[in-house]
């Protein structure tokens, strides 16, 4: 069966209505960001105009490396939601026993969840961007406007947020307590943090060959994981948590592959 | 869907549940209906012929792990026809009804809905045929009823949605409801709107797992309503239930399960074929020598005193060749003896009693 675009914008349609009336999901969504601006947008501005270069450029640094944090663990959180939301309302049997397929179910989840974190994530770092160019001392926003890591998070923004996505999703389809799920899908979404705070520190200098290698490596990542993801999002696994049955007793009429 | 689907409300039929004889009293030819071969021998456990089968299940068996859940069980539901599936907690019904509605693969054997293989080549068809009512209604609580059979409409890919969610919203009397929010309705009206959106569809295998469970007797009468109405509009119902006053009032055959298929027949003929004819006596005392009066008359094969030791009355139990020709000589004898006669009746055994005959040793030895 083609996948149809109509019931993956089923699924995101109604994914983005139920995400929107969880008050948890809403309010974290509205804090992380929130927090994540402020943390960095006072450091920034209280930076002032005498200060050393090197004072300058760690605090640059971390100013421009918490908004990203956003990127990460919003997702992280709607994702974990995701599928054991539908578990505890008793959805996901109604659900897979309409003619939407796993990729359709998948695409729609991960897009519902794709779409408001890349924006915020890009909103965050605009509005972080625009105030300090407007509010910062000259020297410090020039340092803002120069810093390598601005043209690297355009890049890592999405590809993290991806990330957050799948291993949300991941452990979405494995746990059946929302709270549960969501601790361990933010602990699971922070390893890829860790290049970009290697990065933004400065550790490894983002030049942009580097920002291309390690952008094109986290999307492999991405690419494996959803796959990754798939594999568990067959109906069987979903409904009962064990893996298709294979390899018993000669039967007279055997079925054993997973019906998807 | 069509328009006048549901032109009659489901609700109005709510009344018609003692229904289920009617497939049987319609037919011409009552043998074809009843299950009896050409010798006129009943087969109570195969499906009425007059329809083609709308399920079709041949020695199917589903192994988790180590445990197995359902053991080479077959049987064929005939369409249009009601189903009850019973059992205990862990019978294996709830795995039969996800193998059927393409959850989960069978480990062995084989099954058909709607005439389409279960099987990686015929799930996406069966799906568009079927619906599943688990027993959890299964709503998005955050999202009014409305939008919860609109997102089921387009996943149906169906057209004219604000029409036929209007229409099903209708069928089930909850069209006033239709922008509450689905996790601020009663269970009951939660159960309706699960309902509705098993309609949506217009399936024709429905699949209902203890549609009536945790409901208060009047909103469980509204369901059994809801389902007899289904009948009427010739959707194959598979019921799945612990609630044998359930099965028995609404279902055309009934299969009884624990882990592997125990039985499966119409209820009358699950009591005739478990339970022997029987009468049960009252008298005003005891008799002083009931070996005399009831072992002397040839239609009485066996006596067992089931009153009081001493009381009165005193009662006891026939078990019969023949209750028309029994039931005279009993008294007769009775009156012959000098006994006051306070009541002679036929036991009606209850499918429960079926049910616990064939379920109870099972359960007891789990446990």
């Amino acid at each position: 069966m083609s996948p149809s675009i109509a019931r993956v914008g089923a699924v995101i349609r109604k994914e983005l209505a139920e995400l929107r009336r969880n008050r948890l999901i809403v309010v974290t969504a509205v804090m992380l960001p929130v927090i994540f601006l402020i943390g960095p947008t006072a450091t920034v501005l209280s930076i002032k105009a005498s200060a050393l270069s090197t004072t300058l450029d760690k605090r640059v640094d971390y100013a421009l490396f918490m908004p990203l944090m956003v990127s990460v663990l919003v997702p992280a959180v709607m994702s974990a939601y995701s599928v054991v939301g539908e578990r505890e309302q008793g959805t996901l049997e109604p659900v897979l026993t309409t003619p939407v397929t796993r990729a359709e179910l998948l695409f729609g989840k991960a897009a519902a969840v794709f779409i408001p974190a890349a924006v915020l994530g890009y909103l965050i770092f605009g509005i972080f961007v625009a105030i300090t160019q407007l509010a910062a001392a000259a020297p410090v926003a020039a340092a803002v406007r120069h810093a390598p890591q601005l043209p690297a998070a355009l890049v890592f923004i999405p590809l993290l947020a991806a990330w957050a996505i799948w291993a949300g999703l991941a452990i979405s389809t494995r746990v059946s307590d929302t709270r549960v799920a969501q601790q361990l899908a933010v602990l699971g979404s922070l390893p890829p943090v860790l290049l970009a705070a290697l990065m933004s520190f400065q550790v490894i200098n983002p030049s942009f060959a580097l920002v291309v290698a390690l952008g094109g490596a986290l999307l492999a990542v991405d690419c494996g994981a959803c796959l990754v993801v798939a594999r568990l999002f067959d109906r069987e696994r979903l409904i009962t948590g064990t893996r298709p049955s294979r390899g018993v007793p000669a039967p007279p009429q055997d079925i054993r592959s997973p019906m998807s | 869907m069509k328009p006048e689907m549901y032109g009659a409300d489901l609700q109005g039929k709510r009344e018609a549940t003692g229904g289920h004889r009617r497939r049987a009293e319609v037919s011409g030819d009552p043998a074809v209906h009843e299950g009896r071969d050409e010798a006129g021998t009943a087969r109570a456990g195969e499906a009425p012929r007059a329809a083609g089968a709308a399920i079709e299940v041949s020695h199917l068996t589903k192994v988790f792990g180590g445990r197995t859940a359902v053991s080479d069980v077959s049987f064929s539901v005939a369409a249009g026809e009601v189903f009850g599936f019973l059992g205990p907690n862990g019978a294996g019904k709830t795995t039969t009804v996800r193998i059927l509605g393409t959850l989960i693969s069978p480990t062995a054997g084989s099954a058909a809905v709607a005439g389409i293989p279960v099987g990686p080549g015929g799930a996406a068809e069966i799906r568009r045929r079927i619906a599943v009512m688990p027993e959890s209604p299964g709503l998005y609580r955050r999202l009014t009823v409305a939008e919860n059979l609109e997102y089921f409409a387009r996943l149906y890919g169906l057209p004219r949605r604000e029409e036929r969610i209007t229409e099903a919203l209708a069928a089930v009397g909850i069209a006033g409801r239709a922008n509450d929010l689905a996790g601020s309705l009663s269970k009951g009206l939660r159960q309706r709107a699960a309902l509705a959106r098993s309609l949506l569809n217009e399936p024709a295998v429905m699949f209902l797992d203890e549609p009536a469970s945790g409901l208060d007797p009047v909103a469980a009468h509204e369901v059994h309503g809801l389902i007899a109405g289904l009948r009427d509009r010739g959707v194959t119902v598979f019921l799945t239930t612990h609630r044998l006053e359930e099965a028995e009032r609404l279902c055309d055959r009934v299969a009884i399960m624990s882990t592997s298929l125990r039985t499966i027949g119409r209820p009358e003929d699950l009591r005739a074929e478990l339970f022997a004819a029987s009468l049960d006596v009252t008298v005003a005392a005891a008799l002083p020598e009931p070996g005399r009066v009831f072992g002397g008359l040839p239609a009485v094969q066996g006596w067992k005193d089931t009153g009081q030791p001493g009381g009165s009355p005193a009662s006891y139990a026939l078990t019969v060749s023949d209750v028309a020709r029994a039931a005279p000589a009993v008294t007769r004898a009775l009156v012959a003896a000098g006994a006051d006669v306070l009541s002679i009746t036929r036991p009606r055994h209850t499918l429960e009693d079926v049910y616990l005959e064939l379920v109870a040793d099972t359960e007891g030895s789990q446990r």
